[in-house]
């Protein structure tokens, strides 16, 4: 970081109301926030724990989502079962490569970098760990707006379900592979949402330094745009 | 405990900064980690209620019609959002159809019902506690509306079955494609600030 050391609302003994934003001096933690009645809390609770246990699951889910077919496809002649990447690569052979590029990205790259990103948060956030803190948490807001895009195999195959449903002449089927890839997109959601950024900067360090600029006058000033 | 009026604490990264009057559309950013401080949003909010409104004519148009219709050699078959969720369920893929019931139908449709109400009713001291409640009930199904994404998945798998079949787009994918920018401007109204612009009203009174 810049060497420049920010007073944070919990080195003031001030806790933020995580819904209406508020601050409270003197709050204890579990206390209500006055405006919107919301529970106080100095972090979110358990935070680590939580992301850790959705973050172990969505990556154990992670395996049958890719191997297991999403898709059975039943024509008068044969029987089709697609996962992810075959459906990628059905687009890629048949030259639409933009949305090859498109459906790669959002259902494999996507999920892929979710969970290694979230690792590097939790890792980095459980040692304290002072490296690119500025990078880390624009990777966390990265995360919380591009996380929900891999939804995306999840809706193409249940509109075609829907739709192809042509009886003796083609029908599409969900295949096994489409639920746990669901999870996987719901379980790394989740575990974004219970990461609490704030952790990226709860270091040691900027712990103790807080506490002895405290008697400095003066408060950090915010960027108007 | 005690209320800070002057101060704001940023909420990824808890630095505390002396609090801006913010102009019209002007956003105060943490310089510290670069995440959104505060912003007014008094100018946003006035649009907010004509556009919820259009959004929800919109979004029971988009769910009546069907979205689309292929034919192949002769035999037609079309579906709605809510048909491709009944045919999931019944192919044994409850839980997928459930998911995409509660991204697509279910939360969007949530959102909008208790921003119109929100919006549109005054607040009273009676009702504080139910006002309470939408905004957290709103607050947590935000992440979780996704028409945006269903709408590049139908276009993704309409392009998957331009190759086997003819394709003939419906009503609803228009209103899909309508409702998909005008939910991006409601959604992205964060309803905390419903919090400090009730807050500023009473004060007024």
């Amino acid at each position: 970081m810049t060497g420049i050391t920010f007073k944070t609302a919990s080195s003031l003994a001030m806790l933020r109301c995580h819904q209406c934003g508020k601050l409270w001096k003197d709050a204890r933690e579990g206390e209500r926030c006055q405006q919107c009645r919301a529970t106080l809390h100095k972090r979110k609770p358990d935070s680590l724990n939580r992301t850790w246990a959705l973050l172990i699951t969505a990556c154990m889910m992670y395996i049958p989502a890719n191997i297991l077919p999403v898709m059975v496809t039943s024509t008068l002649l044969e029987t089709h079962q697609d996962t992810i990447l075959s459906g990628i690569i059905f687009f890629w052979v048949s030259g639409e490569w933009g949305l090859a590029a498109v459906v790669f990205i959002a259902s494999f790259l996507v999920p892929l970098l979710k969970l290694a990103s979230l690792l590097i948060l939790v890792i980095s956030a459980q040692r304290q760990s002072e490296w690119r803190q500025q990078e880390r948490a624009k990777l966390y807001r990265l995360l919380e707006i591009i996380g929900r895009w891999s939804m995306l195999d999840v809706f193409v195959v249940s509109l075609l379900v829907g739709l192809v449903q042509i009886q003796g002449l083609a029908q599409i089927t969900a295949g096994v592979g489409i639920v746990a890839f669901g999870a996987v997109v719901v379980l790394t959601m989740l575990a974004s949402l219970s990461f609490d950024p704030r952790l990226i900067w709860d270091t040691a360090n900027a712990h103790n330094s807080s506490q002895s600029t405290l008697a400095k006058d003066g408060l950090n000033n915010s960027n108007v745009n | 405990m005690q209320e800070i009026h002057d101060m704001i604490a940023c909420e990824q990264c808890d630095a505390v900064f002396r609090k801006l009057s913010l102009a019209n559309g002007e956003i105060a950013r943490c310089t510290r980690c670069g995440a959104e401080l505060d912003r007014n949003a008094q100018e946003r909010r006035r649009h907010l209620l004509p556009l919820t409104i259009a959004s929800l004519i919109i979004f029971v148009i988009a769910n009546t019609f069907p979205i689309v219709k292929i034919e192949l050699r002769g035999l037609v078959s079309d579906t709605t959002l809510m048909g491709a969720v009944l045919s999931l369920s019944t192919e044994g893929a409850s839980l997928v159809a459930l998911l995409v019931l509660a991204t697509t139908i279910l939360f969007p449709f949530m959102q909008m019902l208790i921003l119109f109400y929100v919006l549109s009713s005054s607040t009273q001291p009676n009702t504080r506690s139910a006002f309470n409640i939408l905004i957290r009930v709103m607050q947590v199904l935000r992440p979780w509306g996704m028409i945006e994404v269903f709408m590049l998945g139908v276009l993704v798998a309409l392009i998957k079955l331009s190759s086997m079949a003819t394709i003939i787009p419906g009503i609803a994918l228009w209103a899909f494609c309508v409702l998909t920018v005008m939910l991006t401007v409601v959604v992205s109204f964060n309803p905390r600030y419903l919090w400090q612009l009730e807050a500023a009203e009473q004060k007024v009174r």
